[in-house]
């Protein structure tokens, strides 16, 4: 047992094959997620024990091809040609055979033990599609098993089969790989012998490989091969660059365009060996579920309903759970409350930890339940078909249709938000959505809006609102459309999509799905987050003893004292009115100190002194400070306000709205503050998740300053402008 | 003709693909290659993109991007 030796087996295939399905068939709960290194790409890996081995299954990212044209195809190139593993189990998909084969040419040129997973083959049947699987194990040499994911049919022969396949001796198969155009053919053997007599020793990949990628301009392998033969790689490479142009004279095209025409050509002669195909008149239920769902005038009404749906139960279902999972917290910070004694590590943990770190993981519930809804999507094939509907709109900002999703989630919490644009395929899709998804006025700035604008601008409150979430909406498309013309300029993705046939999801996927993004999210909480917390706790909470401008202490013994002398000489009647009476005095003179503790805390000294900042925007400190505080939560914001304005815990609902309203804010200063809160840099939580998706330091400071720039800029003209109308 | 020029329902055979870079490489690995029959199944509500059914799989690609694909039109055949 003590000699047993981890055999790695990488699962390649075209998204859609099932691969991912097959995946988790075999490795079950034991997997692993992570990132590939350096890239945002998902890498998932399991490890488990099987007929006496130990084996390491890789879930490379489906791809279509291994040219160098996205981070999926260098990730899972790079995997198979450095990490060489012991069996590539490419999984085709039986009723998309001669696509699938076109990865599978890809993946037998590189000459790593290939085995195929012949998927789905019982579907493939029943549209009259019939596969001589050992003609095509043949034909190509490779060991075929079928196997049918959504059934968990064949996982142990496939295996059985790759076990068998990594202990067998190095092949020699060298004359199964395609074959190319006679002149492409002599200039890949032209190549090949450069490399065998100059620099053999020096690449460590097979020498007809290099020669075929050097010869289809591929970048990235050139690059490599420079770096490694040296000067004799420059005589090769610019032996290449001759051969390459006397093809394209006589092809009047690119050789690798040539060579993909030829790399079809070879799949079609095979295509007809193994493939017969009877007509039946059949069904397509999935094309008559199309009919319905991307029809012309149902489409978007369907959709959108879809979408509210999901919306409704992530933020109206997943508020029950949420208001759960407050009172736990609730509940567990009381139990602190009566059991710890009174120190500053008390404060510590009520306040800051647990009053921090709760104050998000009530997001779990909208997490899981948005993240189910979208796994749902995903599994089903309607996340295809909704980017289809949406694609031409969101195309206006220069992204994809599937940019959409986060977009709207971003309406209810970023948080969620910023996570689901792991859907997009392409990495500048993905950081341009993340960095105009903060302007979708999320859910927790509605508070704000609901006081201020409840209170200046009463009857119109609506309007006021609605204009500003059509602002952030606005303002997320001006971006969009910058930031694709300078900054993340390019091409947009090309939308050469794939729409895979319905499918009824799995259960247990949508669970492994749904719980994979949680367990980022949660892993968050004990990280960024509390330390984040921790932070802003300490700069409110100290410094501890703060020289107060009145003697507070003093203030309420005399008001003790002189209620106690009424008491004692009042009837039995007024006694109760005096006691209450007291209360209130009381209540009113520790108002002012929590006020004037929060204004000499360092968060409040940090308010007054960036207050400069905001006086053009028409903002006192008060509105400054609680700005600061919104850091946290955005939400926070009102509640700041609350004891800055010594509201709290007044049973009078427009107490705070009264004290607004006499401190000199005027409805031109309040709009101007709301927009601030509108556009301004995201909250810790949404930080945290930026920095996690885009997986750069640069790139969050970017979105940061961004926004609180342009937060600055618009409540400025706001503000300014209004003054010179006349506001 | 060019692709994006057939309507719904109608069925072409790929003459070139033209455009240039990723995409064009894309829109061939993808299978999309001379010689092969490409039927149009339908236009997004919105008249872009359009779904095609190519080697018996769907895809959809932009009007833009169906612009740089010339096809012969087949006269429909049941």
């Amino acid at each position: 047992m003590s000699e047993k030796k981890v055999i790695t087996i990488a699962l390649a295939g075209n998204p859609n094959s099932g691969k991912t399905t097959i995946f988790n068939n075999i490795t079950g709960t034991r997997q692993k997620v992570g990132n590939w290194p350096g890239v945002t790409v998902e890498k998932k890996e399991g490890l488990i024990q099987k007929f006496g081995y130990d084996l390491k299954i890789v879930d490379l990212p489906g791809t279509y091809s291994l040219t160098p044209y996205s981070i999926e195809e260098i990730v899972a190139r790079d995997f198979v040609l450095e990490e060489s593993p012991d069996v590539i189990i490419d999984i085709i998909d039986a009723s998309n055979l001669e696509r699938s084969l076109y990865l599978a040419t890809q993946l037998r040129e590189i000459d790593s033990k290939v085995l195929f997973a012949l998927n789905m083959a019982d579907l493939a049947d029943s549209h009259g599609t019939k596969i001589d699987a050992e003609k095509l194990s043949n034909l190509l040499d490779v060991p075929v098993v079928f196997t049918v994911g959504n059934k968990n049919e064949g996982m142990d022969d496939l295996l059985k089969e790759a076990i068998k396949l990594a202990e067998s001796s190095p092949d020699k198969r060298e004359n199964r790989n395609v074959k190319y155009s006679r002149d492409i053919e002599n200039a890949i053997s032209k190549i090949q012998c450069l490399i065998e007599e100059k620099a053999r020793d020096r690449i460590n990949y097979k020498s007809r490989w290099t020669a075929i990628k050097l010869l289809e301009d591929d970048k990235i392998v050139k690059e490599r091969f420079a770096e490694k033969a040296g000067a004799a790689g420059e005589d090769i490479l610019e032996e290449t660059g001759v051969l390459r142009k006397s093809l394209l004279n006589s092809f009047d095209e690119d050789p690798e365009i040539v060579m993909t025409d030829d790399r079809y050509g070879f799949i079609a002669g095979i295509i007809k060996e193994v493939r017969t195909t009877t007509i039946k008149k059949r069904v397509d239920v999935s094309r008559n579920i199309d009919l319905v769902l991307t029809n012309r005038f149902i489409g978007f009404p369907i959709f959108i309903f879809f979408i509210w749906a999901m919306f409704q139960l992530t933020f109206t279902f997943g508020a029950y759970p949420m208001s759960w999972i407050e009172s736990c917290v609730n509940l567990f910070s009381s139990y602190a409350e009566s059991v710890v004694p009174d120190s500053l590590f008390k404060d510590l943990l009520i306040n800051g930890i647990l009053g921090g770190v709760g104050s998000v993981i009530v997001f779990l519930p909208n997490i899981l339940i948005l993240f189910f809804c979208i796994a749902l999507f995903e599994d089903t094939g309607y996340m295809a078909r909704a980017a289809f509907i949406m694609d031409k709109i969101m195309h206006l900002i220069g992204l994809h249709g599937k940019s959409f999703i986060p977009m709207l989630m971003g309406f209810g919490c970023n948080v969620p938000a910023i996570m689901a644009t792991r859907t997009l395929e392409s990495e500048k899709d993905r950081i341009l959505t993340i960095l105009i998804t903060p302007f979708m006025s999320c859910s927790a700035k509605l508070p704000v809006y609901i006081v201020l604008a409840g209170t200046f601008f009463a009857a119109k409150a609506g309007n006021v609102i609605f204009s500003l979430y059509l602002f952030g909406i606005i303002l997320s498309i001006i971006s969009g459309r910058l930031f694709r013309s300078t900054l993340l300029k390019g091409i947009d993705a090309p939308f050469v999509m794939e729409l895979p046939p319905y499918r009824v999801p799995m259960l247990r996927s949508l669970m492994i799905h749904m719980w994979d993004r949680s367990k980022i999210f949660l892993r968050k909480m004990g990280g960024i987050i509390l330390v984040g917390s921790v932070i802003v706790w300490a700069l409110s909470a100290f410094p501890r003893h703060v020289e107060y401008s009145a003697d507070y202490s003093s203030e309420i013994k005399m008001i003790n004292e002189s209620f106690n002398m009424k008491i004692a000489n009042a009837d039995e009647k007024d006694k109760e009115l005096l006691k209450n009476e007291r209360i209130a005095a009381i209540a009113e003179i520790e108002k002012a100190m929590n006020a004037e503790k929060t204004e000499k805390s360092y968060m409040g000294r940090i308010g007054k002194g960036i207050s400069p900042v905001f006086e053009p925007l028409g903002i006192d400190w008060r509105g400054s400070v609680s700005l600061l505080t919104g850091f946290f939560a955005k939400e926070i914001v009102v509640s700041t306000l609350g004891v800055l304005y010594s509201t709290e815990g007044q049973e009078d609902k427009d107490a705070l709205k009264n004290a607004l309203r006499s401190s000199g804010m005027t409805p031109l200063s309040a709009l101007s503050m709301m927009v601030f809160v509108l556009l301004y840099l995201p909250c810790l939580a949404t930080i945290a998740m930026i920095r996690k998706e885009t997986a750069s330091l640069k790139w969050t400071a970017f979105s940061i300053i961004y926004s609180t720039s342009v937060a600055w800029i618009a409540a400025f003209c706001v503000f300014q402008g209004g003054k010179l109308l006349g506001y | 003709m060019l692709l994006s020029e057939l309507k719904e329902g109608e069925t072409g055979v790929i003459v070139r693909v033209g455009g240039n870079g990723a995409l064009r490489r894309r829109i061939l690995e993808m299978g999309i290659v001379k010689g092969t029959k490409i039927y149009v199944d339908k236009y997004a509500p919105l008249k872009d993109p359009l779904e095609l059914i190519v080697k018996s799989y769907h895809i959809s690609l932009r009007v833009e991007e169906a612009a740089q694909i010339t096809v012969e039109k087949q006269q429909h055949q049941d």
